[in-house]
């Protein structure tokens, strides 16, 4: 690893300062990323600023169907609320399942969002349950946050403080791991409102990062049923393919994730 | 350079190292605690679990100066009075290591999951829950075997975070 200077912030504001005052800084969340791809010296921040101390960051609240989750919050703990698994088990479920358990007590929400692996959990969910994503400056919706491989919305220096959204009437996410790494080949988050709408969207597999399938979607809004995928045409030209699978492979698992999704909802 | 103070296995310690010093490193070099291993050097094989606040974490994929003012646990506090830690015990009666490099890592995180999960525990938790533990000799099954009987062992209570 190459030399940086670490700075441990106590409040937003503070943080927002030190990244001022460096030269290339990054933030640090639970570092269950930025840690190990400095270990591999694939990133060479001058300075790394720990926003795992600042309390305004942290915890879950839920107030009838409004959902709020400080970005220092960590998976285990998203995993384990009841107060979430009450409204959404969902989003609780999806966090059950990133990494291991020792992952899951440093990996933040905030820091997985920012990251935005085109093989991560939670921006499937963030874009499934219609989520707003609050920076220490704006707030942003989920549909315009996510841009591509690694890419997001956010600004030089910019923090996520928070993420809130509206629990939809139905949930799930499945998600198909890698055998070896784990990483999800193809994840698929369902979200049905009251109203009757549906989102579907879909990590792992889309070449520019997680989106919404607009097919899937149509068809579920019509028939809410695991049957309702079968007539669907997944485009596999806009697939990943690697050596785990191919495009048209992961175009079938995105239909297969739907459909086992729909079913748990 | 970044002073550190932290609390390791109840005790105050403190030391001088980068800022880029991984806890492992400060853990295995600075305080000469050498039973936490390093394995993979790529965060998945577990060989270097400790606790930090009362929670299995993997001390290779975490700075020094991030755990500075935490209180740790790592193999060597467990035991108490020359007594092997209940977890310990079932890993040697039920043979759960071979070569012995992954043991402090399994250790430390099924010593986590008990907190977690008391009574509760069961074999395909263990399983699932021994995902980012690599054991090239066993096979696991002793591992699997020893965890569910210190789970009986220790009455299958959940501890509060130490």
């Amino acid at each position: 690893m190459y030399e940086t200077n670490y700075h441990r912030a106590s409040s937003v504001q503070e943080a927002v300062q030190m990244m001022g005052a460096a030269a290339e800084g990054k933030y640090l969340s639970g570092g269950m990323t930025i840690i190990p791809t400095m270990r591999q010296r694939l990133a060479a921040p001058s300075d790394l600023i720990d926003l795992r101390h600042i309390a305004e960051m942290k915890g879950i609240a839920v107030d009838g169907r409004s959902v709020r989750i400080g970005a220092a919050t960590t998976h285990e703990e998203v995993a384990t609320s009841a107060a979430l698994a009450a409204v959404c088990p969902a989003l609780c479920g999806l966090a059950g399942h990133i990494g291991d358990p020792a992952v899951r007590h440093m990996g933040t929400i905030g820091g997985s969002i920012a990251n935005n692996d085109p093989a991560a959990d939670y921006p499937a969910a963030m874009l499934g349950l219609d989520a707003v994503i609050v920076t220490d400056r704006r707030e942003i919706m989920a549909g315009d946050f996510f841009t591509g491989l690694f890419e997001t919305a956010l600004e030089e220096g910019e923090i996520i403080t928070a993420v809130r959204f509206e629990t939809p009437a139905k949930a799930a996410y499945r998600k198909f791991p890698n055998p070896a790494s784990r990483y999800a080949m193809t994840g698929v988050f369902v979200a049905r409102r009251d109203n009757g709408d549906v989102r579907v969207a879909v990590t792992g597999a889309g070449s520019n990062g997680v989106f919404r399938h607009s097919g899937l979607e149509a068809a579920l809004s019509a028939n809410w049923s695991p049957d309702a995928v079968a007539n669907v045409t997944v485009d596999a030209s806009d697939l990943l393919a690697d050596l785990h699978a191919s495009a048209a492979y992961r175009a079938n698992l995105v239909k297969v994730m739907t459909k086992r999704a729909v079913a748990a909802a | 350079m970044a002073k550190i103070t932290m609390t390791v296995n109840g005790r105050q310690v403190s030391g001088v190292c980068d800022d880029r010093t991984l806890l492992v490193h400060f853990i295995r070099e600075n305080l000469g605690l050498t039973g936490t291993h390093v394995g993979c050097d790529t965060s998945q094989c577990g060989a270097c679990v400790i606790h930090m606040d009362g929670q299995s974490v993997k001390s290779c994929s975490i700075l020094a100066a991030q755990a500075a003012g935490s209180s740790i646990t790592t193999i060597e506090g467990l035991a108490q009075n020359g007594e092997l830690h209940p977890v310990q015990a079932a890993f040697k009666a039920h043979h759960g290591l071979q070569c012995g490099f992954c043991t402090p890592g399994m250790v430390m995180t099924a010593v986590d999951m008990i907190r977690r999960h008391g009574s509760d525990l069961d074999e395909a938790t263990v399983r699932a829950e021994l995902e980012g533990n690599i054991c090239r000799c066993t096979g696991y099954h002793n591992i699997v075997k020893a965890i569910l009987a210190a789970v009986h062992e220790t009455g299958g209570v959940r501890q509060a975070a130490e």
